[in-house]
């Protein structure tokens, strides 16, 4: 995905000269071509992310359209602050691309995993918050953020991540869900980099006989609220899955559109990390295990549910 | 102190400037006694400034108050907000009688400044620590998109205990954002205790200095001084500006000055009387 969002981004900043790229000292050699390409356009901001934030928003609220880019903790929680005031309230145009997010960067250590991000961003006014489920999605998201006159969370994964779309998204749009394929018992809602696993999963269902839909769900704010309504009327069992805490992400702003939509789902899972900080060493693949986000896992505690009655 | 003079005032415009800001002082301390509103005294601390910033070297036309060339001024000490909308009603960016409405409910004078409401607020300021990040932005911008303006950002001492004011010292630095000036309002107390006795800002000249900036000690309360220490951003150094201004807080009423209580004591009717006698306000 960041190799995808660092290529987007130098064809991006040829197209638009409002571009400028803030870097938090990270993506060696990632962004020599657009530095070569831009090099008035490119700021490494150092190890300092509060200041880098509202650089950005400084830039925003004079006409230009900045990206603020560093691993997710650093680029959310660090500055969170700075998000909610310089950005968001000043309605600042600025693109915050997180990468490594979930336990992409499981391996790195403790300090650099982010299952609550999405909690933080989505409470915030006028941000959009995009998690997108592979490569083609994050060009998409990219390209789609900065038609946007507002802030916008975009919060990737790594690298090297299987790629599940076949083509460029031309009809991408921000709140609008994507189906990838269609299926009639079981609906899997992905959100960003769990939409690999979502596909396993329904191919593993697929194989015990259930068919599932699987949906990315690309941008948890604003909701798809169209596709969720569809997804509770016409499926026995919707789950959601993403790669962050079951409070406040995804699941749980689905989970609070169903109640204020008074609609009573049939059954509801919501896969997600538990209240808990992931502790061992261990890359991503281990830490969906130890936390049950495999598609093994998926699809046996969906099995479960249909046959459970 | 290290103070040169390089384009002094004439006296006439110095003694305009000093009964401007003996009435922004007096406005101010009617604010603050009509709302009971708190930071008097940091608000009369910066009034000085905020005159000499208004009314001599702001390239600002209150009619066009988003003019994308005009200077930014930004109020990173946004508890001095009433020195603020004082200046901006006083300079015609909005009717002086809006001053009434300071801390109303459903008005658009609320006691830190939000931005989008008034015309002239650059940026919601009030939590600290962020006025200069913000204007490093706004100056890289310019610089971008070659437009000339200058940013101008007003800084309180006790701000400068916050680690994102450094990291932007820093990135300014770097960037050698020399159409960027800081002015540290450095009356030597913070909210509840003196400066240097919370996190130890002295040496303050020196820390900014040794930051990458072209950094000057004035008085803060001498209109000529200010003047002629602001007026000539970018100074031809190549670096960014910081003035660091000493400063009294509560300046001009001779019961707050140097008195902290004034940080969140709003005054009487009777101390209003007397404050405006004091500043030779009738």
């Amino acid at each position: 995905m960041r190799n995808a969002f660092a290529d987007e981004l130098t064809r991006l900043g040829d197209e638009d000269p409002r571009i400028v790229m803030l870097s938090g000292d990270i993506g060696n050699r990632l962004f020599d071509k657009f530095k070569t390409r831009h090099a008035t356009r490119f700021f490494n901001c150092g190890v300092a992310e509060a200041n880098m934030m509202g650089v950005a928003a400084g830039l925003a609220m004079n006409g230009l359209r900045p990206i603020a880019y560093t691993i997710t903790p650093f680029v959310t929680a660090r500055c969170l602050e700075q998000i909610r005031t310089d950005v968001c309230y000043h309605e600042a145009p600025v693109t915050i691309v997180a990468v490594g997010a979930g336990l992409s960067y499981a391996g790195l250590g403790p300090t650099h995993h982010s299952c609550e991000d999405i909690a933080f961003l989505r409470s915030l006014p006028n941000m959009v918050v995009m998690c997108p489920g592979d490569s083609f999605e994050v060009r998409a998201a990219l390209r789609a953020s900065l038609r946007q006159e507002h802030p916008v969370y975009i919060r990737i994964g790594k690298k090297g991540e299987p790629v599940v779309h076949r083509a460029p998204l031309a009809d991408f749009e921000i709140g609008k869900a994507i189906t990838i394929v269609d299926g009639k018992d079981v609906c899997l809602l992905s959100t960003g980099n769990m939409l690999p696993e979502a596909v396993a999963a329904a191919r593993q269902l697929n194989a015990r006989g259930i068919s599932g839909r699987i949906v990315s769900f690309h941008t948890v704010k604003p909701l798809d609220e169209a596709c969720l309504r569809q997804a509770f009327d016409r499926f026995a069992l919707v789950a959601t899955l993403e790669e962050h805490s079951r409070i406040g992400g995804f699941g749980s702003a689905v989970a609070e559109w169903l109640v204020d939509a008074g609609i009573a789902p049939k059954k509801f899972i919501r896969f997600g990390t538990p209240d808990a900080f992931f502790k061992q060493s261990g890359e991503q693949d281990f830490a969906r295990e130890v936390f049950g986000l495999s598609a093994h896992h998926i699809a046996e505690k969906i099995l479960q549910a249909m046959s459970g009655k | 102190m290290n103070v040169s003079v390089r384009k002094a005032i004439a006296q006439t415009d110095a003694d305009t400037l000093q009964r401007r800001a003996a009435e922004l002082r007096g406005r101010i301390v009617e604010m603050s006694h009509a709302a009971q509103a708190a930071h008097l005294a940091s608000s009369l601390s910066c009034a000085d400034i905020l005159t000499v910033a208004y009314w001599h070297v702001l390239n600002v036309n209150p009619q066009r108050p988003g003019d994308p060339l005009r200077d930014r001024f930004i109020l990173s000490k946004g508890h001095a907000a009433a020195a603020l909308y004082a200046t901006l009603a006083m300079r015609g960016y909005f009717p002086l009688e809006e001053l009434a409405t300071f801390c109303e409910d459903g008005g658009r004078l609320a006691e830190h400044p939000p931005a989008n409401l008034l015309p002239g607020v650059e940026a919601a300021t009030g939590s600290l620590g962020h006025g200069l990040p913000l204007g490093c932005g706004m100056a890289l911008s310019g610089r971008i998109k070659g437009e000339g303006f200058r940013v101008f950002a007003l800084l309180s001492d006790g701000e400068n205990n916050e680690g994102s004011v450094w990291e932007a010292a820093m990135f300014a630095a770097a960037q050698k954002l020399d159409n960027l000036c800081v002015i540290v309002d450095y009356n030597k107390w913070q909210a509840t205790a003196r400066s240097d006795e919370t996190l130890m800002l002295a040496p303050l000249r020196e820390k900014w200095t040794a930051f990458g900036w072209n950094a000057r000690e004035i008085d803060g309360h001498d209109v000529t001084a200010l003047a002629s220490a602001m007026q000539p951003v970018p100074d031809g150094s190549g670096k960014p500006v910081a003035l660091i201004a000493h400063t009294v807080k509560g300046k001009g009423v001779s019961f707050m000055e140097d008195d902290n209580n004034w940080h969140y004591r709003a005054p009487t009717a009777e101390e209003v009387v007397k404050a405006r006698k004091e500043l030779g306000l009738s």
